[in-house]
């Protein structure tokens, strides 16, 4: 049974190897690999081929196309309802796309009932058997394929020291609490070292605190057993903390695929600049292209900024996107190199590690700066008129989105 | 936090501020005032009848009064035994599955197809049993179909049989089994069958293991609902039955009424109770519900 062979490799801590025998790793898929994002990894474990899926009219996700990487940890991120769980349920077997294929190590699975899947979900609530303790829990998916019993002895065991639960074999999952329970759910679902494994919001229903320890427990246990992750969040700060790459989602389509650098630094879409972290969106129109590079007017002035859209010519309407803490404040013009507008301050407002500046532009445009308070600045008031700078590698030029609107986006972060 | 844990301390402190805290210790008797009235109705109504009972069964002979009635009555106690028995395993074949469809693929039509269960129950007992004599007696269209079928022989009937009696106790107490076993299988979580599915269980699989272990309480309480009230019954073998059919609960109602206060009748009634419990405790160990056993 390939289930033992690999069991083996996993107690000695390595991970399962390809068919060409080299070990895809998490680190060589993000960073060896740089701006190859969203093109198809070398050695898809999971094809999801123009996937779509209605619930009669509705359309919950919308031509879906990409594919997952052996040992890649993938996410799947974007605002509640916009699809998430109705793809990882299609990858699970509980769902059937409406038409379009998924293919699990090349095989088309798309009518393969769940439990001829070789995938695991860790569920949102866990969904852990109430009846039994946690290590019958575990041994369920190995009792259901029939493995000997030798092997159930030494797997069981050897899953719940992974998770840190080996006390706690004979408790009934009432009897831990929810970080313990959602560490049997992740046992009781790597323990038959699935193909791939998928998480719905797994840690959504842990405090805080328990959720970072958790994300780091996660992405611990991910690197020890090498399986492919596949993660749903709404969470944006937790998806570019644990990923290799993100798929980004909103209204049931596939807006972006990324490493986390690439969509926070070059977010494909409005959307996705406004739901990842926080960004100045400015409305602006194309006046000439070179490449990867648009020049455009925007804030009353003649900016640049990187592009990676076919669409934008000359004459279209655009959005410029910086990041406010890719904002330098200066009284002095800032020099030919980089870019820069001339505003008013309105607000200032100490934040801790970052001062947030509020300028107006000579338009009246909201520009929002996060300085750093050591920063050597001469005292600013409201009145005082700055130069407001940036590099242009840091402008980002987007196709205007007519249901967008274009305030400066503040996503508060949660962590 | 702080608003709670203030008075505790203070307490320990000052013996004055404790009183004016308003908080007091739960005073010790609280819960048994609360189970008081349905203690007293228990003794009144069921401990000191049930009492008088044992110490009738024990007049003028004493414990032989009791190897008297089971020697008299041997074939009957088997026989209520055994209705009740088939009764009940009958109303859980039929009443499982039934539970079952209307819990997972009633969709909205769960509470009417509860209600038509429940439905027969809005007729009297008595007249519910009367109508089965309606449709089984000899003329009557069941026994016609089956005639003209050729399951029976024509000088075969269904009334008075213990058929008509076992079927009658099955329909009667039916209720009692889907109910209880509807609200275990209801209750359940349905991503348990998806979380069994991921874990590469077959549907039947997943039943065995989780759907069924879930539902036990559900049929455990069910099964006590069907046979405790159907080995204690007389109505069904008195309107439907024969003197082939004669159950405890039959010779205890005869004789009750004209000869009060008969010892070897209070025996009879103490070795039903006994059938009953000894019946139930076995059922538990065998099932092995922690809820119960
Ligand atoms: N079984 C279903 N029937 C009808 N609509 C559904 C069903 N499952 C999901 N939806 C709808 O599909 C959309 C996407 O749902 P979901 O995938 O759960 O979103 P997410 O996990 O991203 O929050 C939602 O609007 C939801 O109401
Ligand atoms: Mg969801």
């Amino acid at each position: 049974m390939p289930v033992h062979r690999l069991v083996e490799g996993f107690t000695r801590g390595e991970k399962p190897e390809g068919p060409e025998g080299n070990v895809v790793t998490q680190s060589t898929m993000s960073q060896s690999t740089p701006g190859a994002s969203g093109l198809d990894p070398q050695q898809p474990v999971i094809e999801i081929d123009h996937v779509t899926k209605s619930f009669g009219e509705f359309v919950a996700v919308d031509d879906a196309h990409f594919s997952i990487g052996q040992g890649e940890f993938f996410s799947m991120l974007g605002p509640s309802g916009c699809g998430k769980t109705t793809t990882l349920r299609m990858i699970a077997g509980f769902e059937q796309p409406t038409s379009g294929a998924i293919r699990l190590d090349g095989v088309d699975v798309s009518r393969v009932p769940p439990n001829k899947r070789d995938v695991n979900t860790v569920f949102q609530q866990y969904a852990l058997f109430p009846h039994m303790n946690v290590y019958d829990n575990v041994a369920f998916g190995p009792r259901s394929r029939k493995a000997t019993k030798d092997e159930i002895a030494r797997r069981v065991p050897e899953l719940l020291d992974i998770v840190r639960l080996g006390d706690f074999a004979a408790r009934r999952p009432a009897q831990l609490s929810g970080g313990q329970q959602q560490r049997v759910a992740l046992a009781r679902a790597l323990v038959n070292l699935p193909k791939a494994l998928l998480l719905d919001e797994p840690l959504g229903a842990l405090d805080l605190k328990l959720r970072h320890a958790m994300q780091f427990e996660l992405k611990r246990i991910q690197r020890e057993v090498g399986i492919t992750f596949v993660y749903v969040t709404h969470d944006q700060e937790e998806a570019l903390t644990m990923s290799d790459r993100i798929a980004v989602m909103s209204e049931g389509k596939v807006e972006q695929i990324g490493t986390p650098t690439e969509i926070y630094d070059s977010p494909a879409s409005v959307f996705v600049a406004g739901f990842i972290g926080q960004a100045n969106l400015w409305p602006a129109s194309v006046t000439g292209r070179s490449g990867a590079t648009a020049d455009i007017t925007a804030l009353g002035a003649s900016l640049k900024g990187r592009c990676q859209s076919e669409n934008l010519r000359p004459g279209t309407d655009a959005v410029l996107m910086v990041r406010p803490e890719r904002i330098t404040i200066s009284t002095n013009h800032p020099g030919p190199t980089t870019q820069g507008v001339r505003g008013t301050v309105v607000d200032l407002t100490f934040q801790g590690p970052i001062v947030r500046l509020v300028l107006h532009a000579g338009d009246d445009t909201p520009i929002i700066a996060n300085i750093d308070p050591d920063h050597d600045l001469p005292m600013l008031r409201p009145g005082d008129t700055v130069w407001a700078a940036w590099d242009a590698t840091a402008a980002s030029v987007l196709p205007a989105s007519p249901d967008q609107p274009l305030t400066a986006t503040d996503v508060v972060d949660e962590g | 936090m702080t608003t709670t844990s203030a008075p505790v301390r203070s307490r320990r402190f000052s013996k004055k501020e404790e009183d004016d805290s308003g908080v007091h210790p739960r005073r010790w008797f609280t819960p048994y005032l609360l189970i008081a009235p349905g203690a007293l109705w228990l003794l009144v109504f069921f401990i000191i009848p049930l009492f008088s009972l044992g110490r009738l069964s024990l007049e003028n002979g004493g414990l032989s009064n009791f190897s008297t009635v089971i020697s008299d009555n041997s074939t009957v106690i088997v026989r209520t035994f055994v209705y009740a028995t088939i009764a009940t395993v009958a109303a859980i074949i039929i009443g499982y599955p039934l539970a079952y469809v209307i819990a997972t693929k009633g969709g909205r039509f769960k509470n009417l197809l509860l209600a038509l269960v429940v439905l027969p129950f809005f007729v009297t007992y008595l007249v519910r049993t009367l109508s089965w004599k309606i449709l089984l007696y000899d003329g009557g269209p069941v026994v016609s179909i089956l005639h003209s079928v050729g399951i029976l022989s024509d000088n075969q009937g269904i009334l008075g049989s213990p058929f008509a009696v076992v079927a009658a106790l099955t329909y009667n107490f039916l209720p009692f089994m889907v109910l209880p076993i509807y609200v275990s299988i209801e209750k359940m979580d349905r991503r348990l069958l998806e979380a069994a599915a991921d874990l590469y269980s077959s549907p039947a699989r997943a039943f065995r293991r989780v759907t069924l272990p879930l539902s036990l309480p559900g049929l455990f309480a069910g099964t006590l609902l069907t046979f405790i009230p159907a080995a204690g019954d007389f109505v069904n073998s008195e309107l439907l039955g024969s003197e082939r059919t004669v159950m405890i609960g039959n010779i205890i109602e005869k004789n009750f009424g004209k000869e009060f206060f008969r010892p070897e009748l209070s025996a009879l009634s103490f070795m039903l109770m006994a059938i009953i419990l000894i019946g139930v405790i076995v059922y538990a160990r065998i099932l092995g519900t922690e809820e119960l056993a």
